[in-house]
């Protein structure tokens, strides 16, 4: 059993793009500019159909976070207790990522968003700044 | 005001492990029961409502059911939202009876969860609520995502980890009433806190079962009603709220879609929260119901705990909740287990819920979130 990895679509594929390349990007749309908290073809505020790609900082606060002791399949078991954390962005957009091991995290925390490869992916992850 | 619909028949399976149940059998022995309870026969329904199943996937789960049963309604379709599809089901049900294009909706769910997929083969399949791009590749487990929840509004209205657990006691304390309860032995705060972690906070007694189990009721129009047996209870109100279906896009992580849906329910019924005798809200987690109690403004923020502390949702308290056992005691098998809550509140207007009876009760609420408190529907049922 595999983990279930990321399978861009048209619509994701600049931002999973991006992380191979170490740069972490949002959508904002052309029109009313405002930025989508997750990638879409329409904009969720003006119905706008066009959504700008923009180099975010990686610098967000820590919305949430849990610690998963009970992973919902057998190869996430194999990575508990694993970290998850929802990160509000400085840009406006949201993201879900681990946590870079080792490290702790706490609700307002500042995070930095950096990269690493997962099974040949590169994905997000919460890293604290030196 | 009214929805001019009535719920005039209703059942539920046994429920916990069924050996030999199916997703097909459990529906059908919940929709001959609610049928026979208003006392009709299959072929007086001519409208079909289902949900869906996650041991037995359909695309037209609806069409599945009628053929299954030999019947063939004037309308019929396949509902799927999480733990609101009972209530949405019902909402959409009264709508149908109202506007005269049906007399008799069955609404009916069911799933054989627990010998069909075992505990941890539905944990694994309810992954897919997450976002397959966004939420899935971290590792999200629903479980995961209700902590995040809870951790937050815990940072934010110094919720305890004791008064979650008080929550999880008191549904265990009402299951204890109902002969037919999954879990019916007695837990106390320190049996909950020392439960295996699941996702910090929540731990295994903060989390709801899994179950086999089906439940049905019988939706009639105002006319039709007359024509039951059992004494009907009218659909005073109904609303949704709907903010999200990913927490990662959530607008809020302690504001939920409950807050618009009860208010459209209250303001169609013409009740308001003081008037409800007794309420069954949805607790796939302790965190839920404590968010709900507190969205819904039964309680103030930060005062849905102390009452779970203080015993007001048990039987005898300002607000009996869930005297079934809800999901965390009574069971959970997918969309049927939004539907035990519709039943208990039957019971409890009927006055046929026995050592659970809330004395006197007229009024009821009740309350399904599907997703991560994602789609929300309220009803407010009376006599």
């Amino acid at each position: 059993m595999t983990k279930s990895f990321a399978q861009s679509t048209a619509e994701t594929r600049p931002f999973w793009e991006g992380c191979v390349i170490g740069e972490l990007r949002y959508q904002a749309c052309a029109q009313c500019g405002q930025v989508q908290l997750i990638p879409h073809s329409t904009c969720a505020n003006c119905f706008g159909k066009e959504l700008i790609w923009k180099r975010a900082s990686g610098r967000g606060r820590v919305l949430s976070h849990t610690t998963v002791h009970r992973a919902p399949t057998r190869a996430w078991q194999e990575k508990v207790p694993y970290v998850i954390a929802l990160v509000a962005l400085d840009e406006g957009f949201r993201l879900m990522v681990n946590v870079k091991d080792g490290t702790q995290v706490s609700i307002d925390q500042v995070v930095q968003i950096g990269f690493t490869e997962v099974g040949g992916q590169a994905m997000p992850q919460a890293e604290v700044p030196c | 005001m009214t929805m001019n619909a009535y719920i005039t028949g209703a059942y539920d399976t046994a429920v916990g492990e069924v050996p030999g149940s199916s997703c097909m059998s459990l529906h059908a022995e919940a929709a001959v029961g609610a049928v026979a309870d208003a006392g009709l026969t299959l072929t007086e329904i001519d409208g079909v409502l289902c949900a869906y199943s996650l041991v037995s996937p359909h695309l037209m789960l609806g069409s599945v059911f009628c053929e299954y049963m030999g019947i063939h309604p004037a309308f019929c379709s396949a509902t799927q939202a999480g733990g609101a599809s009972a209530c949405v089901m019902i909402m959409q049900a009264a709508a149908l009876v109202a506007s005269g294009q049906c007399n008799h909706v069955l609404v009916v769910t069911g799933d054989n969860r627990l010998t069909g997929l075992s505990r941890d083969g539905a944990v694994a399949a309810l992954v897919d609520v997450g976002h397959a791009q966004f939420e899935r590749p971290f590792g999200m487990s629903v479980p995961a995502a209700y902590a995040l929840v809870a951790q937050r509004y815990q940072h934010e209205f110094g919720v305890t980890p004791e008064q979650l657990a008080a929550i999880a006691v008191e549904q265990r304390r009402h299951a204890g009433r109902h002969p037919k309860a999954q879990k019916r032995e007695p837990i106390t705060v320190a049996d909950v806190l020392a439960s295996k972690l699941i996702a910090t906070p929540l731990r295994l007694l903060d989390c709801c079962l899994v179950s086999d189990g089906g439940a049905a009721v019988v939706v009639s129009s105002r006319t039709a009603a007359a024509d039951t047996r059992g004494r009907a209870v009218e659909v005073m109100g109904a609303g949704q709220g709907h903010t999200h279906e990913h927490i990662v896009a959530a607008p809020s992580l302690t504001d939920f879609g409950c807050k618009i849906s009860s208010a459209r329910a209250f303001a169609r019924a013409g009740v308001t929260t003081a008037d409800i005798d007794v309420a069954m809200i949805y607790d796939s987690f302790t965190i839920t119901l404590l968010v709900e109690l507190e969205s819904i403004g039964f309680f103030e923020r930060g005062e849905a705990g102390p009452a779970a502390e203080r015993g007001e949702l048990g039987l005898g308290g300002s607000l009996p909740c869930n005297t079934h056992g809800g999901l965390l005691s009574y069971a959970h098998s997918g969309a049927a287990g939004g539907m035990f809550h519709v039943v208990e509140a039957m019971h409890q207007l009927r006055g046929t819920a026995a050592a659970r009876q809330v004395e006197g009760a007229r009024l009821a609420f009740v309350h399904g979130d599907g997703g991560i408190l994602s789609a929300h529907c309220s009803l407010v049922l009376g006599t």
